[in-house]
């Protein structure tokens, strides 16, 4: 018997609320390394960041992949329900959601073409730990040096050498987003 | 204040989402124009319908919004496109650069440094940089692809082989990041040092459906040669009204006889500079008092 958990968690006055969580959204992604809070949505077995990501940037227009992990009954109702996102497998997602680990191997996605590289899918990791330490990042939106707690360097780094093509990933934990583009160059600590 | 027959910002939900995706991928790959379902705004081509659609993608309720025209605040162009946002989305306007966290502009950076957490939106006609030397878009798609922009170069060159000097003065090419060709939108090259900036700087082009950015810090470099360096330049002449020798001036011819002054294109920095007692050659005689 269906649940009504599927129609709860969404915004509650979604034009001002989605403004605001993508200039959080855009202000991340600008400025590599960066993180800032987003609040105004739950899905089930979701970190309220990736569920704010998802209602502020998918809809029945973007094929959406869920990760072994994240993926249930219960989200694929949410996710029907609120955004009418087509779930697809990794190779046809332009988003996908799920830990680190269960994104892997990244070469499923799509990572746009020569003369688009913007048809190429973002990612939005789930993490335990969000902080502004670890791996160095360099390049656009960032003046000198940032610093972000990534889940390893050298995927990121093979990534970056493909640039303008790649993937781009927004990370996720509890209410705080960050981000990082194709083009910001990744060392380890 | 607010209209609200409208949804907040003009633009339906859909809509906002389409475009600010777009905007996402634009500041990934700084300097690639990604193409939008641009919408029919209000206005007609020409008036910024795409600056006016990234703004209404990025405005929040909190924002201070700044619209300028060639630099000033109150003219047809900058005064409409502020009303519209003060109806539709309730939002605080000003014509003071520092105050305002959304700013957006028809040709002209504002002459005060922007900072982190400012947002410039570019009113862009023809986004595409080498469609005036090469009309097809497919090719000129291909040539992005392939990083071939030789033709770009050989246009400059012409330039000096018949002037003796790159006689772009507006729209001047940039390289950004050392990979994408990028039109700056027709700001006066006096302005392309400034596109290196603190600011996040969004371009919209409505009519062309093209939407590109710039992350804060991106390295912008002006196309020139080693034997003709870029020359930012402006008139030889200080502001009448406020004296600054810096800022970039508009010519107004005053009479039938010759009679001309020089004024700063940026109305906000002008007045500042007044309000502060600066005084320019042809300052009137209240002003000066």
């Amino acid at each position: 018997m269906p649940t009504t958990e599927a129609l709860t968690g969404g915004f509650s006055d979604a034009p001002v609320q989605a403004a605001r969580a993508f200039r959080a959204a855009l202000e991340v992604m600008a400025r590599p390394g960066h993180i800032a809070p987003v609040t105004g949505a739950q899905a089930p077995g979701l970190s309220g960041a990736a569920s704010v990501l998802l209602l502020t940037l998918c809809d029945r227009e973007t094929p959406l992949h869920l990760a072994q992990g994240s993926d249930s009954a219960a989200l694929r109702d949410w996710v029907a329900f609120h955004l009418g996102a087509p779930l697809v497998p990794a190779e046809e997602a332009m988003f996908a959601l799920g830990s680190w680990a269960a994104l892997a191997p990244l070469e499923r996605f799509r990572i746009g073409t020569a003369e688009y590289p913007d048809r190429a899918v973002t990612l939005i990791v789930e993490m335990d730990r969000l902080a502004p330490d670890g791996a160095r990042l360099t390049g656009p939106g960032i003046a000198t040096e940032a610093r972000l707690s990534l889940p390893e360097t050298a995927a990121f780094q093979r990534n970056n050498a493909l640039f303008p093509l790649g993937w781009d990933a927004f990370f996720t934990c509890g209410d705080d987003i960050a981000a990082l583009p194709r083009s910001t160059k990744v060392e380890a600590a | 204040m607010t209209d609200a027959a409208y949804n907040f910002a003009y633009l339906d939900e859909q809509t906002k989402r389409m475009i600010r995706r777009a905007i996402l991928k634009g500041l990934a790959v700084p300097g690639y124009q990604v193409p939008f379902a641009s919408r029919e705004m209000p206005m007609p081509y020409g008036w910024g319908t795409g600056g006016v659609q990234v703004t209404a993608a990025c405005l929040t309720p909190d924002d201070v919004l700044k619209v300028i025209d060639q630099g000033a605040d109150d003219t047809t162009n900058a005064v409409s496109i502020r009303r519209f946002f003060e109806r539709t989305g309730g939002v605080a306007v000003t014509t003071r650069t520092e105050e305002a966290s959304v700013i957006q502009t028809r040709h002209r950076i504002p002459e005060t440094p922007l900072t982190e957490g400012q947002i410039l939106v570019y009113q862009v006609p023809i986004p595409e940089p080498l469609r005036f030397l090469e009309p097809r878009e497919t090719e000129t798609r291909k040539m992005h692809a392939l990083e071939e922009y030789g033709l770009m170069h050989v246009k400059l060159y012409e330039d000096i082989a018949h002037n003796g000097a790159i006689s772009t003065a507006y729209a001047y090419p940039v390289k950004v990041e050392g990979r994408y060709v990028m039109d700056p939108s027709p700001i006066p090259k006096f302005d392309n040092p400034r596109l290196e900036s603190a600011a996040i700087q969004l371009f919209g082009a409505g009519r062309e459906q093209r939407i590109y950015a710039l992350p804060p810090h991106t390295k912008v470099v002006s196309l020139d040669f080693e034997d003709h360096p870029f020359d930012p330049s402006k008139a030889d002449h200080d502001c009448d009204l406020c004296g600054s020798g810096s800022s970039y001036l508009d010519e107004v011819i005053m009479d039938d006889e010759g009679g001309r002054m020089f004024v700063c294109s940026d109305t906000d920095y002008c007045a500042t500079r007044r309000a502060r007692g600066f005084r320019g050659a042809l300052s009137s005689e209240e002003d000066a008092a």
